[in-house]
């Protein structure tokens, strides 16, 4: 009876991600020549001239600088949220939820508006005759983008765990003489450690492969890594390439998430909420 | 073995609930997969109620996504409005059927100039819908000169007011055409060099766009953008301040035009309608809906006297003696690839 229910699953697992994936591998590790294709490390090569490890470190960099963002952020929103004296739980996670439910790129637009010379922050500093800010089309309005976009999958994880660390821990501590520091650093970060993971990988992930932010804020002057694949099977018809990148970053993904699962313990009771 | 059989009743079941939703149909269907916003769609219902033959009307946003879809069969669509250079490739792949233009007498309102282009000389597989031209669009309040000319993209005078496509073949044929050079080169060292004018350029743009720029420019947010005429007529439209030059250098003359897949179910519908497009009114309320120019040379006449004679929108046959048509460039596009990633990472 069990295996009967699992099949479906099975089967649309192996329908819609296990084929998928040989496919990209089968590009990645082929090259097509006159006759047919041959097994090639080719398209890997390309990948380490130096104009695609600049695209890559780049991804990266901006990736980490707005996941670290995102913590610095998102850990004190999810402490207050947690706290018991904190009322209002429901209603600040419907804000972080709310603007989800409207489309991704609909939300990222709207920021185009915002940050343009003659948009609303711009007439409000030409108001109060501060100097006009331009952060459009520059990296930081790329970095914005990104902490808008992704910090409610910082702060949700964060706050899960956090809300269900056994308040009696957190007394004992005290009890026992520690200062509020102490707590914070000796009993309730590490037991929050695996909220603060889960929250890096969904926060990392997504920055470090989009390419709608990159273009539409970044004004398409910072080639990122997601850009360079979506480039390759739409406007070059370059899969093997493509799907050579694709399999790079695969790798990093899986790399950070090693490192990830180092630093979160033994115990693995990952919450994601 | 339980495996098996379930994956069999799963798969029939698919294949049944398929064949089922392809019954009932006791009218016939034409499937048109269009750019988007590029129809007057109130034409739609009056070629139904003409007919008796009913529309299913899709779009796309770009070349690319249709042609995805095109080839990676499954989809059904009859009828579709590829570029020029895509034309190429699906010809060259295949992918296109030929057309009969003994369906389709409207076919003679168009202007024989924009006839029997190269992408399709004797238009066999294709017939123009809208077309073109690649120029600057800039805002007459903020410059003092005569925009004339592809050299100011690269005046430092407007440094941070300078949209660029992100499209590698518009953006690198601009520069290429300001090198004096075909925008269908293929020799490496004219690449290189027009590579580096993009290079020098980098630090005076404010920033690559595809759809967004019109809106910019009727914002006011920047001076100059390099831009196809289509758009320049729609931005003008929302902001009279703006105009649209074709810079003396040569510009590159675009078409997008209507064809036939290959596995088009219901080949006699998508003539009709493509009969039915060529017509002179519906041809008109098509171009005035979108702005492009038509190439129905009944429809134009129709224009209001300023449109009809509006350089921009209908350019002299001097400056179509002196535009290029996109050629597909086969397996050089890696190259211009390369130097826009670079150009763009740099």
């Amino acid at each position: 009876m069990r295996r009967f229910t699992l099949t479906p699953y099975l089967v649309w697992m192996v329908l819609f991600t296990v084929v998928p994936m040989l496919l990209v591998l089968y590009y990645a590790f082929s090259v097509p020549t006159a006759g047919g294709t041959t097994w090639s490390l080719e398209n890997f090569s390309r990948f380490f001239e130096p104009i695609y490890l600049r695209v890559f470190l780049r991804s990266l960099s901006l990736a980490v600088i707005s996941t670290a963002i995102c913590l610095l952020l998102g850990y004190p929103a999810a402490m207050i949220m947690a706290g018991s004296a904190f009322k209002r739980k429901n209603v600040v996670m419907l804000l972080f939820v709310v603007p989800m439910w409207m489309n991704f790129l609909l939300r990222t637009y709207a920021w185009l508006t915002i940050l343009e010379r003659s948009g609303f922050i711009n007439s409000v500093l030409a108001f109060l005759n501060l100097p006009r800010l331009n952060i459009l089309y520059t990296d930081k309005a790329v970095i914005l983008g990104m902490v808008y976009n992704f910090l409610p999958f910082m702060v949700l994880p964060i706050y899960s765990v956090l809300s269900k660390i056994d308040k009696g821990v957190v007394e004992a501590a005290g009890d026992l003489g520690a200062n509020p520091l102490q707590v914070f650093i000796k009993v309730i970060l590490p037991l929050s450690m695996p909220g603060v993971v889960s929250g890096i990988t969904m926060v990392f992930m997504p920055a470090m492969t989009t390419f709608v932010i990159s273009r539409l804020l970044g004004g398409g002057q910072f080639t990122l890594i997601g850009n360079l694949i979506e480039q390759q099977f739409l406007v070059v018809g370059d899969w093997g390439f493509g799907s050579a990148i694709s399999v790079v970053m695969i790798v990093v993904i899986l790399l950070s998430m090693a490192v990830m699962s180092f630093f979160e313990g033994p115990e693995r009771d990952v919450a994601l909420w | 073995m339980r495996l098996r059989k379930t994956v069999l009743t799963i798969l029939s079941l698919v294949v049944l609930s398929l064949s089922l939703a392809g019954c009932g149909k006791d009218q016939p269907t034409l499937h048109v997969y269009n750019w988007g916003d590029y129809i007057d769609e109130t034409i739609l219902p009056e070629f139904e109620k003409e007919t008796g033959i009913k529309v299913v009307y899709d779009t796309y946003s770009t070349n690319e996504d249709m042609y995805v879809k095109i080839k990676s069969g499954g989809s059904n669509y009859d009828l579709i409005f590829p570029s020029e250079y895509m034309v190429t490739r699906m010809i060259n792949e295949g992918m296109l059927q030929k057309i009969d233009l003994n369906k389709i007498p409207n076919y003679k309102n168009i202007d024989p100039k924009l006839m029997g282009a190269d992408y399709d000389p004797g238009n066999e597989y294709t017939l123009p819908y809208m077309w073109g031209t690649l120029g600057i669009l800039y805002n007459t309040t903020m410059v003092d000169e005569e925009i004339d000319s592809w050299d100011v993209l690269w005046d430092p005078k407007y440094a941070k007011e300078i949209l660029m496509l992100d499209s590698q073949r518009d953006s690198i044929g601009a520069a290429l055409l300001k090198l004096g050079y075909s925008v269908n080169t293929k020799d490496p060292k004219q690449l290189a060099e027009a590579g580096e004018l993009l290079k020098k350029q980098k630090p005076l743009v404010l920033a690559y766009v595809v759809d967004e720029g019109k809106d910019k420019m009727v914002a006011g947010e920047a001076v100059l953008a390099l831009t196809w005429s289509g758009e320049a007529m729609y931005a003008i439209g929302e902001n009279p301040d703006l105009a649209y030059a074709i810079p003396k250098e040569g510009t590159n003359l675009w078409f997008d035009v209507v064809a036939i897949p290959k596995g088009a179910k219901n080949v006699d519908a998508a003539h009709k309608f493509i009969d039915f497009l060529n017509r002179p009114e519906i041809a008109l309320r098509n171009t005035e809906y979108t702005g492009y120019s038509t190439p129905n040379l009944a429809a134009w006449a129709m224009l209001p006297e300023e449109v009809r004679n509006d350089p921009a929108a209908y350019p002299s046959e001097d400056v179509l003696a002196n535009a290029e048509v996109f050629v597909s460039l086969g397996e050089t596009l890696k190259e211009y690839d390369r130097i826009w990633t670079e150009v763009k990472a740099f």
